[in-house]
């Protein structure tokens, strides 16, 4: 703040506060709407505090189910899945993507640039716009309904790779060449120097991939037909929009809080290196 | 930008790169090769037999008035997501650029959306805005405005714009942030010494200096308005009604697994390919003209 401005100062209070509250109401009626039960929610106007079904309505959801017919299964499985293929994306990208960034900076060999920007190219194919090809290789692969189906054709990540790459350009050469005095090979100087180094990289894109990975609806939307292998994301779009019924709201908004809360702890208790990382990822 | 020393081994670097290409080739430039090869064929109606078209299913589809109409959505939508998202967002984060007390507290909780799923941002304001049980619609119904975002097209595209607005607040507001945070404050003390005052220092230093970060939220924006919210409209309208709010990438989905026209959403997929190829290279172009400043 250059100037004390005592008006200016309560006008920005104001104006966050006001801010805040478009952003944080409709999470706020979520929780509030699944923590009372069916009757309550309709019939408006719905209360604007929690009610007392709350352990009632997440058991519902968790063990018994929150719609109808195909929808209408444990979600405690559905929690588990999504958990499996978000950590499953977000460390096989990590994994990969520091591998190839390695050989990409750290040797000189024939189509090193070609590999390069065979990566690159990721970035431009988002998965909605190649579906049903993708689904098909992954159909003829025998994946569908599998957890790899669910995570390898996501784990590709041209970001990733660039991180990676950008983070090794800055460390010093020096550091390698005394590595190599000392006698270390490529896979001492990688496990010894450059991923201790790497840490606050790799925490960083840990939290962009998880909740990237978390995510995900058209992609489990499309390549899991079998209840054993929904997601949380997914359930709940369909559930909000299910053609053979209306939804039950409270069951509805309960399974949202637990589709949501998962990646909001992670961004939460990892909120300095996500923003960091954020920030540095897109540069 | 070269290491002068490296690593020499040929075997390994190959090794090291192989899990990363396998992944790209089978699951993207394979895919994507064979996008651009379906949007020449037709399909008969049992997937059997393929014909070689040419360019059939792109003079099909630009001769129809469907398609102009979710084109003419999809950048209406991009527009309203983009401007209208990326004003709260800036004005948000001037603000908590400005003071000092509280501005952490007010942070953490605006990046919560951030973590928040399209498709799960579409539930919520799915819920506040159902014509039944919806608080919002309650609150409208109250002041005797006819709300109905399942009748409605103007509603059902309004509810969707909101949800998108919604889920991409955060990321916004985190680069705008950061982005007023490296305005140089000698700048801006210079300016209050001669005497413009706040609003003054905005529009003629503090805004042209954002340039780049709003440049580039422009397109992440814009990208994002195409392909992310393909679970908000899911969840909230799934294209409905009457296909008010069928955005180009929820057509190719819908054409190609509900509607089985492979060729045609091919072709739709082809052409959103080109699109989000232009928009990187646009991207990349100023990325590189920063690094030069």
């Amino acid at each position: 703040m250059v100037q004390n401005r005592p008006f200016l100062t309560f006008l920005s209070h104001a104006i966050l506060l006001l801010g805040l509250a478009i952003i944080v109401f409709p999470i706020w009626l979520a929780f509030v709407a699944s923590t009372h039960d069916a009757a309550t929610v309709s019939a408006p106007p719905m209360p604007l505090l929690p009610g007392s079904h709350m352990w009632e309505n997440y058991s519902t959801v968790l063990f018994g189910g929150a719609g109808k017919g195909t929808l209408n299964v444990p979600l405690i499985q559905a929690l588990l899945n999504s958990t499996i293929s978000a950590l499953g994306i977000a460390i096989g990208k990590i994994a990969i993507s520091i591998i190839a960034a390695f050989a990409i900076v750290y040797f000189r060999f024939p189509f090193r640039m070609f590999f390069f920007w065979m990566i690159f190219i990721t970035l431009m194919l988002p998965v909605e716009v190649r579906i049903l090809p993708t689904y098909k290789v992954v159909a003829d692969l025998g994946m569908l309904d599998t957890y790899g189906g669910l995570t390898i054709p996501l784990i590709a990540s041209a970001t990733a790779t660039f991180l990676f790459r950008q983070f090794f350009m800055s460390v010093p050469d020096e550091m390698l060449e005394a590595a190599r005095i000392d006698g270390a090979g490529p896979y001492r100087f990688f496990k010894d120097i450059l991923l201790p180094l790497s840490r606050n990289t790799i925490a960083a894109l840990f939290v962009i991939q998880f909740i990237y990975g978390w995510n995900q609806f058209l992609w489990p939307l499309i390549i899991t037909t079998k209840e054993e292998f929904y997601t949380m994301v997914m359930v709940v779009g369909r559930l909000t929009n299910s053609v053979e019924a209306a939804p039950i709201w409270h069951l509805v908004m309960a399974t949202a809080m637990l589709a949501m809360i998962p990646p909001v702890i992670v961004v939460m208790v990892m909120q300095r290196q996500f923003v960091r990382g954020l920030v540095e990822v897109e540069k | 930008m070269e290491k002068r020393v490296t690593l020499g081994n040929p075997v390994l670097p190959y090794m090291l790169l192989a899990p990363q290409i396998i992944v790209t080739l089978v699951f993207f430039i394979w895919p994507a090769v064979q996008t651009v090869i379906y949007s020449t064929q037709v399909q008969d109606a049992f997937g059997t037999r393929t014909k070689f078209v040419w360019f059939e299913n792109f003079s099909r589809l630009l001769s129809d008035a469907n398609y102009y109409s979710s084109a003419q959505t999809t950048f209406f939508f991009a527009i309203l997501v983009t401007g209208v998202g990326m004003s709260f967002s800036l004005l948000l984060a001037v603000m908590a650029d400005r003071i000092i007390r509280g501005a952490s507290l007010y942070k953490t909780f605006l990046i919560w959306p951030y973590a928040v799923a399209p498709a799960v941002a579409g539930s919520l304001w799915a819920f506040l805005f159902s014509p039944s049980v919806g608080v919002a619609a309650y609150a409208l119904d109250k002041l005797g405005f006819n709300w109905n975002y399942l009748t409605n097209a103007n509603q059902a595209f309004f509810l969707i714009v909101l949800a998108a607005i919604w889920n991409q607040i955060s990321y916004n507001f985190l680069f705008f942030l950061a982005g007023l945070q490296s305005v140089p404050r000698s700048l801006i003390e210079a300016a209050a010494i001669d005497g413009a005052g706040p609003v003054r220092r905005f529009w003629t230093i503090i805004f042209p200096l954002l340039s780049p970060t709003t440049f580039f939220l422009m397109v992440v924006n814009i990208i994002a308005a195409f392909f992310n919210t393909f679970g908000t409209v899911a969840a909230i309208t799934q294209g409905g009604p009457a296909k008010a709010t069928e955005i180009l990438v929820y057509k190719v989905f819908n054409d190609g697994f509900r509607g089985q026209d492979v060729g045609g959403s091919a072709a739709q997929s082809v052409i959103l390919m080109t699109i989000v190829i232009l928009l990187t290279v646009i991207q990349f172009r100023f990325i590189e003209r920063k690094v030069h400043y």
